[in-house]
């Protein structure tokens, strides 16, 4: 099946119904998206289909046909939104950094406060208390 | 697990008219959910993601109607929904995080059929009509006629749910959601009105389906003071405790909501 993956054309043969986010880790040995809850609650699986950020592990993989995925891979570790996570206390155990910055990716540059904590509100953090991660967000946009 | 790609929806409704019990996938917020607990008993799916025949919002004669396909992301920020059913926008902002809004559908919302399904309180008090579509043709049912029981339906096996009609809804609208946080939480009472001479009142989350007032909003149509219909709708209502909440939580909550329904509206 063919689809864009963080820019480039792919062609991966998987299950219909294979969860996207196991098609990424295992098919395209893409590990940073991480799978949090499994049902669509942490958000630690975001990544973006054709721009939008969906949860990876409630997406068949049939549904990203000719659709374009980028994953924090394709962020290429040097976006402002990396930078400023790792500089301002933003990821601390780094298991919801990934979908925290892909989500985030989506609200676009210079996004208001409220955007940012209504953005973010699907992906859960259980070491910051949020307020670094808020900081990181408005920061990349410093 | 089997899954079918229809190419258009005749494609879909023929293949469901052949192989059916199929079960149709939209954004999958509440399918791969199930699949992912070992809870979901299908094992063949249909995938209507794609048909853009179900995509859409529009109006017509004044009736507005969204299709099936349409995200709460779509129907949130969708001038029409705003300008004609405004309850519906802020369920749908208030649906899951941002990822479950870009995914999860109307259609889906209302084949679900969970009790405590944001969108249904609304569609309730606006009076929507489902329209359901076979082989065979249209049939247009009453939102209100359209569950049976728990997470029952009238829908046929060989009926997909292709959009919802909403009649022009005279009075204000209202809507409010109380769970344990204001994303990612299934809600513990959800309420929409519809401040009309005879108001509109429909509850999620304390019956088995979403319900309709009819006993309290007839008292207030009457005339009663808002105590009165708050005495009322503690006698229609019959919730239960769940692992969400407890029935004396819910009633106390619903009646409270009645009230700042009927102040912010009045």
């Amino acid at each position: 099946m063919r689809f864009t993956l963080n820019g480039a054309p792919a062609e991966v043969e998987a299950p219909p119904m294979k969860r996207l986010l196991d098609v990424l880790r295992e098919e395209c040995a893409l590990t940073g998206s991480k799978e949090g809850c499994g049902e669509g609650e942490c958000g630690a699986c975001t990544v973006l289909v054709d721009g939008m950020p969906v949860v990876s592990c409630l997406v068949p993989f049939a549904q990203v046909r000719d659709a374009e995925v980028v994953t924090i891979e394709g962020l290429g570790g040097t976006h402002p939104l990396q930078k400023a996570f790792a500089e301002l206390g933003g990821a601390q155990c780094g298991i919801c950094t990934p979908g925290m910055i892909m989500a985030a990716v989506a609200l676009g540059p210079d996004p208001g406060f409220e955007e940012i904590r209504r953005g973010l509100a699907g992906n859960l953090c259980r070491c910051t208390g949020y307020e670094a991660i808020y900081r990181a967000v408005q920061g990349a946009s410093a | 697990m089997d899954l079918l790609e229809p190419r258009s929806l005749d494609d879909a409704l023929g293949m469901l008219r052949q192989h059916a019990p199929l079960m149709p996938l939209a954004g999958c917020t509440d399918v791969f959910v199930a699949l992912q607990f070992g809870t979901e008993t299908a094992r063949r799916f249909l995938n209507i993601w794609g048909l853009d025949e179900l995509r859409g919002i529009d109006v017509r004669d004044g009736v507005l109607r969204m299709g099936a396909l349409a995200t709460y992301t779509e129907l949130g920020r969708s001038p029409l929904v705003w300008e004609h059913l405004p309850m519906l926008v802020a369920a749908s902002r208030e649906v899951g995080g941002m990822q479950i809004q870009n995914r999860g559908t109307l259609g889906g919302n209302i084949a679900n059929g969970s009790p405590a399904g944001d969108s249904l309180p609304v569609l309730a008090a606006a009076d929507a009509v489902v329209v359901l579509r076979s082989l065979d043709g249209e049939r247009r049912v009453p939102f209100t006629e359209f569950y049976t029981g728990y997470r029952a339906t009238v829908i046929r096996p060989d009926e997909l749910i292709v959009a919802v009609e909403v009649p022009p809804v005279e009075g204000a609208q209202w809507f409010r959601k109380v769970g344990t946080r204001a994303a990612q939480a299934i809600s513990k009472v959800v309420m929409a009105g519809v401040r009309a001479p005879r108001p509109r009142i429909a509850l999620g989350s304390v019956a088995a389906t979403v319900v309709r007032l009819p006993q309290t909003e007839n008292a207030l149509a009457a005339g009663s003071t808002l105590e009165e219909a708050q005495r009322v709708l503690r006698q229609e209502i019959h919730p239960i405790d769940d692992v969400r909440s407890t029935a004396a939580y819910r009633l106390r909550v619903a009646a409270n909501l009645l009230g700042q329904f009927w102040a912010e509206t009045g």
